[in-house]
């Protein structure tokens, strides 16, 4: 039976291993110099911040492995030998593979700023950048973190917890602009500013300060103020963690590049993950796209396609999650920071400033394209039927009693949104009573 | 900027800001009361110094939730809870274990030393005496271990649930299910029958000086939890006439609950309605026990356990209730030979009624988590859970593919589920164990879980291996 490597235990090649586990017997062994065990990147923040343990975070018991039959090996891969079919390991033996899987993940950005190699400069992504995060931060009374996206939210949210004040300097003229709207942007802004992040749009690092010692002790920014800080935080993305593979055959460009079929060049090597270089973006979507859920779906995938059931990445309608501080946001569909002329939309927010929803649809053929929520949660089964159906934006407001997830007793402003609607688009929408959801899939 | 930390460093173990601190002190004056008359001192004023102690707790109570959560935004507030000595395990969580548990022993097996009937001719001394006053006020006589219990026990639920609302404000399932959890403990659990007792309805004496007899006048203890429901006193005392119509009104109700009702609402609702709604040690289990939810055992070593011995104890009562039916009803004492005190009652008192449910199950909080008892003991929560499990609308939904794996559910679930092995693999979680009380769904950072009530087809959600969000193939098509 082939034996199967795969190097990288997070979500993408743990998901592969099990999939390929529940059909098949062929030996599997998952490589990792991170951590011995999969754990959730993801919570990475809540160990800080005393929400969880370490072992909380793990999604398996350590027993989990080897009752499956799944080995492990906890060493760091120096390079993949194509030829011999076969790895050469930092400390241990070569490691010989029938199949290979790649799902290394990333590594924080770094734009060579003049500093960023001194002590107290991080980025956020790794176990290890949370031991270095919990060693940066006994120290540090002031912080500045670098990049408005959500890694940086995050790490801002995680060093208030402990006190530290932070400033947050985000490049664009608002938060998260190469996805939000400038609408959910600056609900967002309002809800860091309450949390007394001091946030400075419009506003880039130009160096990292020595205090003489090889220790941060302040930045200056490109406006040209200094700001004092211990602690530099730099979360400007991520990129494809690659660096052991460029020499070793496998096609790589800015990723591990793969067709739709997660194959690379070389024949009986995948990759799988936050790593991955679409060739051809599937429709829609990009090239690279390191997000939790589409590093899953492509674990499935390649599962599938080493199972003997060579299967294509079909990653559905778009779809994903964040929590900013106390705000929860999920999003279904396309709803994109700026507008294209064949879309309409509908912004509604709540006189208290913390939730509002975004909707947008086709104003030619009123097709439903994809809708913004914070601080309501929606069912996702229901939106992505009607992504996949070409939903009209009507059928969607119609049925928003239905589509709200939250807990029971929450007020609901369903009626409000849809008056509101009506009114904004001329439209006449009637909004039904909430039924059964499962009574509105059609499969 | 509002807040500035003065701090040299970033703080890990948060220390107590000056408001916390006051509420600590004026919470440890309520401590100190109950430690030094159970100590054996006896007030001369119990007026004053009940007085005194009630306040603490509720001002104190208050004053520390204020001070823990006034200028903090609504939302989840679990930062440095397993950086706290208290509530991860520590010296003090280890400390107040101690203390709680040996508070329990005390209360069941030697009550004498906490003042119950110790002094001169039997009148009360320490902390037994401190609750005359309040007795008398309700009744007409001395205070009885079970009265100081029972008073402190309301005192907790209430002031700790004060906070528990305050803690959770952003979330009004949490809200709503506190309030009905405090107006329970108050009403139907602690005023109600103890203004019974007082108007004769219920542990009187006659003109005659001959005692009457109790029966348990809270209207939503039921057998199986209530396990002495059918004991021959406790028979009596329902059908004694000085109580009628309400002895025979709480008879009839009390088999009426357990047989009809409880079933057909844990259909419609789940088990939540009892577990996390109206239940007492529920109500203190979510109240004062809700610091200690995450400590709970996740392993499936744990729940292997569980299921054995939750069912164990469900039959173990059920026998040792037709052993008492048995012996009632044939007027006997003994059953195949058995006495059926010695044999039966005796022992399921001892080790599930009074070991079990207290001094495990509350002793224990700091250390196992808050709801030992609740998962792992009790015989109601047994009969519902396979009615939940097997017969019911209820079911935690998973939303699609959202689940991130994080673990948070999993963490602060106090009764052990381990929610994320079934929310990331896109299935709901139907569990006999789970209690309905919703924090899964609070801590959750993307919105993944919903308790809900549906028709029972689909109620398992996604059976397959892949979760949603991949339309390229399904297995097995």
């Amino acid at each position: 039976m082939d034996k199967i490597v795969i190097i990288g235990n997070g979500i993408s090649g743990v998901t592969a291993a099990r999939h390929i586990r529940k059909n098949s017997d062929q030996p599997i062994l998952i490589i990792s110099a991170e951590t011995e065990h999969f754990f959730s990147r993801t919570a990475l923040m809540y160990i800080y911040m005393g929400h969880m343990r370490f072992k909380d975070t793990k999604p398996y018991e350590d027993w989990f492995w080897e009752k499956n039959n799944i080995d492990l090996l906890f060493d760091f891969v120096q390079n993949i030998d194509v030829e011999n079919k076969m790895l050469q390991m930092k400390s241990g033996a070569p490691v010989l593979y029938d199949k290979l899987i790649l799902a290394t993940g990333s590594k924080p950005n770094m734009f060579g700023w003049p500093g960023q190699e001194l002590n107290g400069v991080q980025g956020l992504y790794s176990y290890q950048d949370l031991e270095k995060l919990e060693e940066n931060t006994k120290i540090t009374k002031e912080a500045v973190v670098v990049g408005g996206g959500l890694i940086g939210v995050e790490l801002a949210e995680m060093l208030i917890s402990r006190g530290i004040n932070v400033t947050f300097l985000v490049r664009e003229a608002q938060f998260w602009g190469n996805v939000l709207p400038e609408q959910e942007a600056n609900l967002i802004s309002d809800h860091l500013r309450e949390h007394h992040v001091d946030l400075r749009l419009n506003e880039e690092l130009d160096e990292i300060i020595d205090d003489g010692n090889g220790q941060v002790k302040q930045v200056k920014t490109k406006s040209g103020e200094y700001i004092d800080c211990q602690i530099v935080g730099l979360t400007v993305g991520v990129s494809p963690n690659i660096d052991f593979i460029r020499d070793s055959g496998v096609e790589v460009d800015r990723g591990v590049l793969v067709n739709e079929y997660l194959e690379t060049n070389v024949q009986d090597i995948y990759a799988v993950g936050d790593c991955v270089q679409f060739k051809q973006a599937p429709a829609g979507r990009k090239a690279i796209e390191q997000v939790w859920y589409t590093g899953r779906i492509m674990g499935e995938t390649v599962a599938q396609t080493i199972l003997g059931k060579r299967t294509a990445y079909h990653p559905g309608p778009w779809f994903n999650s964040a929590k900013f501080f106390d705000i929860e946001y999920q999003t279904y569909g396309w709803v994109r920071p700026q507008f294209a002329a064949n879309e309409s939309d509908f912004f509604w927010k709540h006189p208290n400033g913390k939730m509002c929803i975004h909707v947008v649809w086709d104003n030619s053929t009123d097709e439903f394209i994809g809708i913004n929520t914070f601080g309501i949660r929606l069912r996702h089964e229901l939106f992505d039927q009607w992504l996949k159906n070409k939903a009209s934006i009507q059928l969607v407001m119609s049925e928003l009693k239905t589509a709200n997830f939250d807990p029971e007793f929450y007020h609901h402003y369903e009626e409000d949104i849809v008056a509101k609607f009506n009114a904004h688009t001329g439209m006449s929408v009637a909004i039904k009573p909430k039924k059964w959801w499962q009574k509105l899939m059609t499969n | 900027m509002a807040e500035i930390n003065l701090s040299i460093s970033g703080r890990k173990a948060q220390s107590l800001n000056l408001v916390q601190k006051l509420g600590a002190i004026i919470g440890l004056v309520a401590i100190g009361i109950i430690l030094i008359t159970w100590g054996g001192l006896t007030f001369k004023n119990n007026v004053l110094w009940l007085s005194l102690l009630l306040s603490c707790i509720f001002i104190g109570a208050i004053v520390y939730t204020i001070g823990t959560y006034k200028g903090k935004t609504a939302g989840i507030k679990n930062d440095g809870v397993f950086h706290r000595s208290h509530t991860s395990r520590g010296v003090v969580g280890w400390a107040a274990g101690i203390v709680f548990t040996a508070f329990y022993i005390f209360l069941y097996w030697y009550p004498e030393y906490l003042g119950y009937a110790s002094g001169v001719e039997g009148t009360n001394q320490g902390l037994v005496a401190l609750f005359d006053p309040l007795s008398m006020f309700f009744k007409g006589k001395p205070a009885s271990q079970w009265f100081v219990y029972g008073t402190l026990y309301t005192a907790i639920i209430i002031s700790l649930g004060i906070k528990f609302i305050v803690k959770y404000r952003n979330n009004r399932y949490q809200v709503t299910r506190t309030i009905v959890v405090i107006v329970s403990q108050l009403f139907l659990a602690y005023l109600i029958p103890e203004i019974l007792a007082g108007m004769n309805y219920n542990d009187a004496v006659d003109a005659s000086g001959q005692y009457l007899g109790w029966y348990d006048t809270d209207i939503k203890n039921v057998w199986p939890l209530d396990y002495d429901f059918f004991y021959n006193w406790h028979m009596d005392a329902m059908q004694a006439p000085a109580y009628q119509p309400l002895g025979m009104t709480y008879l009839v109700w009390g088999i009426f609950l357990f047989a009809i009702g409880t079933p057909i609402i844990t259909y419609y609702v789940g088990k939540r309605w009892y577990c996390s709604w109206v239940c007492g040690c529920g109500g203190l289990a979510e109240t004062a026990g809700d610091s200690y939810r995450q400590l709970s055992s996740k392993k499936l070593s744990a729940w292997k356990f569980e299921r054995w011995i939750i069912n164990l104890v469900l039959v173990f009562v059920s026998i040792m209730t037709l052993a008492t039916l048995y012996g009632y009803f044939m007027n006997t004492n003994s059953l195949f030979g058995l006495d059926i005190y010695a044999y039966f009652q005796k022992p399921y008192g001892f080790i599930i009624g009074a070991a079990f449910s207290g001094v495990i199950g509350v002793g224990f909080y700091p250390i196992l988590g808050n709801r030992v008892w609740c998962r792992f003991g009790c015989p109601m929560a047994g009969y519902m859970g396979l009615i939940q499990r097997f017969k019911s609308r209820f079911r935690i939904t998973t939303n699609g593919g959202q689940c991130i794996s994080c673990g948070n559910c999993s963490t602060y679930c106090e009764q052990g589920i381990d929610v994320r092995a079934y929310a990331q693999k896109g299935q709901n979680i139907v569990r006999s164990s789970c209690v309905g009380c919703g924090v899964c769904s609070s801590v959750c950072p993307r919105g993944v879980l919903k308790l809900e009530n549906g028709p029972e087809e689909g109620r398992f959600g996604n059976e397959g291996p892949i979760v949603l969000g991949n339309d390229g193939f399904k297995l097995d098509q």
